[in-house]
């Protein structure tokens, strides 16, 4: 009876995929039901409501959540939409509060999305007040403090989703002396006239670097360069279930200094060094800040880049917000200064980085619009994937095995049930 | 106004505000990075325009090296983002005396920019606060902060000089 609206196979092929992908808005309102409403999708951290009764305004596409701390210490994430007349139950971005109250018509929830109170009771005379309530993203699940959220009351947990990300935040948690990562900073808001996929095919695309970021690494000393260069014994690695990753391990092992997959040496945080050194031991220490913090994309939308996080939140087919923060890491003051200040100098609006990010996400949407070649070509590397010791395809650090990957699963999510 | 109306000091720092603009819409990189202190600071906040630089995000928080090294990026030639160059027209107004040291002024303005550029046409609107302080060549930038009307808000790119 269903027969499909799109035709897959001639959609996304092995080595390329069709303009379409990111032009069609019919596609994107099934993205929207296949992958954004079902999935699991990161809304937020822990540390952003610490404290009980703790509120903050986050998202999972176009649809506003509002993520909540009860008192009993537990997250909600909840709808933004009153279940009277359909108000807009919150403006404020963050606070702390018990209880939502509605200005419509006073109707007022607790914090765990359950009716309190209705004025003028008497109206609702045999009313099942337990039916009555905001609406709740089915499953809510956290890793090492990621809060993420499934609109599907059932399908893979989150430890099943995450695969092998969840080692990735593992590492990346191990970069503090307590083991314990913080989004303290607040959120840049970067917005791209451009479709949301280029954003996550571009996170761990180590082809463009030496290109879109040729005016950076040419006036300021930077290494970042060189680890996407085609001689970098760097890996980018296709993690399944649409996650994917540029190591740079290889290369910062090679060079061998701790801290200098930062750009600094431990000298100048001697601080931190020695946190370090107390809580993981001098070789495992030694270890972690030479290794440094990952550089992944968890599909569809969390993308850790060594020194900040970008959450991806598609807003059309071809509007897309980037929210950026500087990563934080408990009892790690003297580098949690600097990640901020490096982070400040490369992201959001006016970012040495990420405005030319932005500009080739706005000219690749517009680009696409050409009738013709009807397809990007995504088969750089092709010959040369591999299987690591994992069993995970692995290429050179500029081959697209990432880009691959992501269309592989989007498309098993897309021709879903 | 403990300033006074000081009408003589009004219109010589407004003329430093129109040429500041003037500078920024030629993309006068030089001439404009000519016109900070050695210990300049320019602060575009996020979120708000009272967070605090040193702990939350701000959209730009350049000290004086960063500024440099911003006008070095610009000056490749490979800056995508302004290449070709956002084509933009400002106007600088509502000027007002907040705060008149010997040799230091602190002074508000208001700004609306039109840029356009491949994207579309935008309209930014701010209000600025420079602190600028008398030299021998003049007067010069000690610190400016730019208040974008929706810096709470999701910004397109911005890598023009604002």
């Amino acid at each position: 009876m269903t027969q499909p609206l799109f035709n897959w196979d001639s959609l996304i092929l092995r080595d390329r995929v069709h303009g379409s992908l990111y032009s069609d808005a019919e596609i994107f309102n099934q993205e929207l039901e296949k992958i954004w409403y079902k999935t699991w999708v990161y809304v937020g951290h822990e540390t952003e409501i610490p404290n009980a009764d703790d509120f903050v305004m986050k998202s999972i596409g176009p649809q506003e959540i509002i993520m909540t701390r009860s008192g009993d210490g537990e997250i909600h994430l909840l709808l933004n939409r009153c279940a009277h007349r359909g108000n807009q139950l919150c403006l404020d971005p963050c606070g702390n509060r018990k209880v939502f109250v509605c200005p419509y018509h006073s109707w007022s929830y607790r914090n765990d999305g359950e009716l309190r109170g209705l004025p003028f009771a008497d109206g609702y005379e045999g009313v099942d007040r337990s039916e009555i309530g905001l609406a709740k993203v089915s499953r809510v699940a956290s890793y090492r403090g990621f809060v993420f959220g499934s609109f599907a009351e059932q399908g893979p947990s989150l430890k099943e989703h995450l695969g092998g990300a969840a080692e990735a935040i593992d590492r990346l948690a191990m970069a503090s002396p307590e083991g314990k990562v913080q989004i303290t900073a607040g959120f840049l808001k970067h917005k791209a006239k451009a479709n949301w996929k280029f954003l996550v095919e571009n996170e761990t695309d180590g082809y463009h670097p030496a290109f879109v970021h040729a005016s950076i690494f040419q006036v300021a000393k930077s290494g970042i360069g060189d680890l996407y260069s085609s001689k970098s014994t760097a890996v980018a690695r296709d993690l399944g279930n649409g996650h994917t990753e540029n190591d740079l391990r290889p290369e910062f092992r090679r060079i061998g200094r701790p801290m200098g997959w930062f750009g600094t040496n431990e000298q100048r945080l001697p601080d931190y060094a020695a946190k370090m050194r107390a809580a993981y031991g001098n070789d495992r220490a030694n270890q972690i800040m030479i290794d440094g913090t990952p550089h992944i994309m968890i599909f569809p939308n969390l993308f850790i880049a060594e020194i900040q996080i970008f959450v991806i939140q598609p807003l059309s087919v071809d509007e897309t917000v980037q929210h950026v923060t500087a990563l934080q890491f408990e009892g790690a003051l003297d580098l949690n200064r600097r990640l901020l200040q490096q982070t400040m100098g490369s992201v959001g609006p006016a970012g040495f980085l990420l405005a030319d990010d932005s500009e080739m996400y706005e000219r690749t949407q517009r680009g696409v619009q050409a009738r013709l070649p009807a397809y990007n070509y995504l088969g750089r590397g092709l010959h040369r994937e591999r299987r690591d010791e994992d069993g995970y395809l692995v290429a050179d650090a500029t081959d697209e095995v990432t880009s691959r990957g992501i269309w592989r699963h989007y498309r098993q999510l897309m021709e879903a049930e | 106004m403990n300033a006074g109306l000081d009408r003589e000091l009004l219109a010589e720092v407004s003329q430093f505000l129109y040429l500041e603009a003037r500078l920024q819409d030629a993309h006068a990189y030089d001439e404009w990075e000519a016109l900070w202190t050695d210990d300049g600071m320019y602060w575009v906040p996020a979120n708000g325009n009272d967070i605090d630089p040193e702990t939350q995000m701000s959209i730009l928080y350049d000290n004086r090296s960063r500024i440099a090294l911003r006008i070095k990026q610009l000056k490749t030639g490979k800056r995508h983002s302004q290449t070709p160059p956002s084509r933009l027209g400002r106007i600088v107004s509502n000027v007002e005396l907040i705060d008149v040291a010997e040799s230091e002024i602190r002074v508000g303005s208001c700004v609306q920019i039109f840029e356009s550029n491949a994207r579309a046409d935008t309209i930014w609107a701010a209000r600025n606060e420079h602190l600028l302080r008398r030299t021998e060549s003049g007067l010069r930038m000690a610190e400016k902060k730019v208040m974008f009307v929706n810096n709470d808000k999701a910004l397109y790119t911005l890598s023009f000089l604002i």
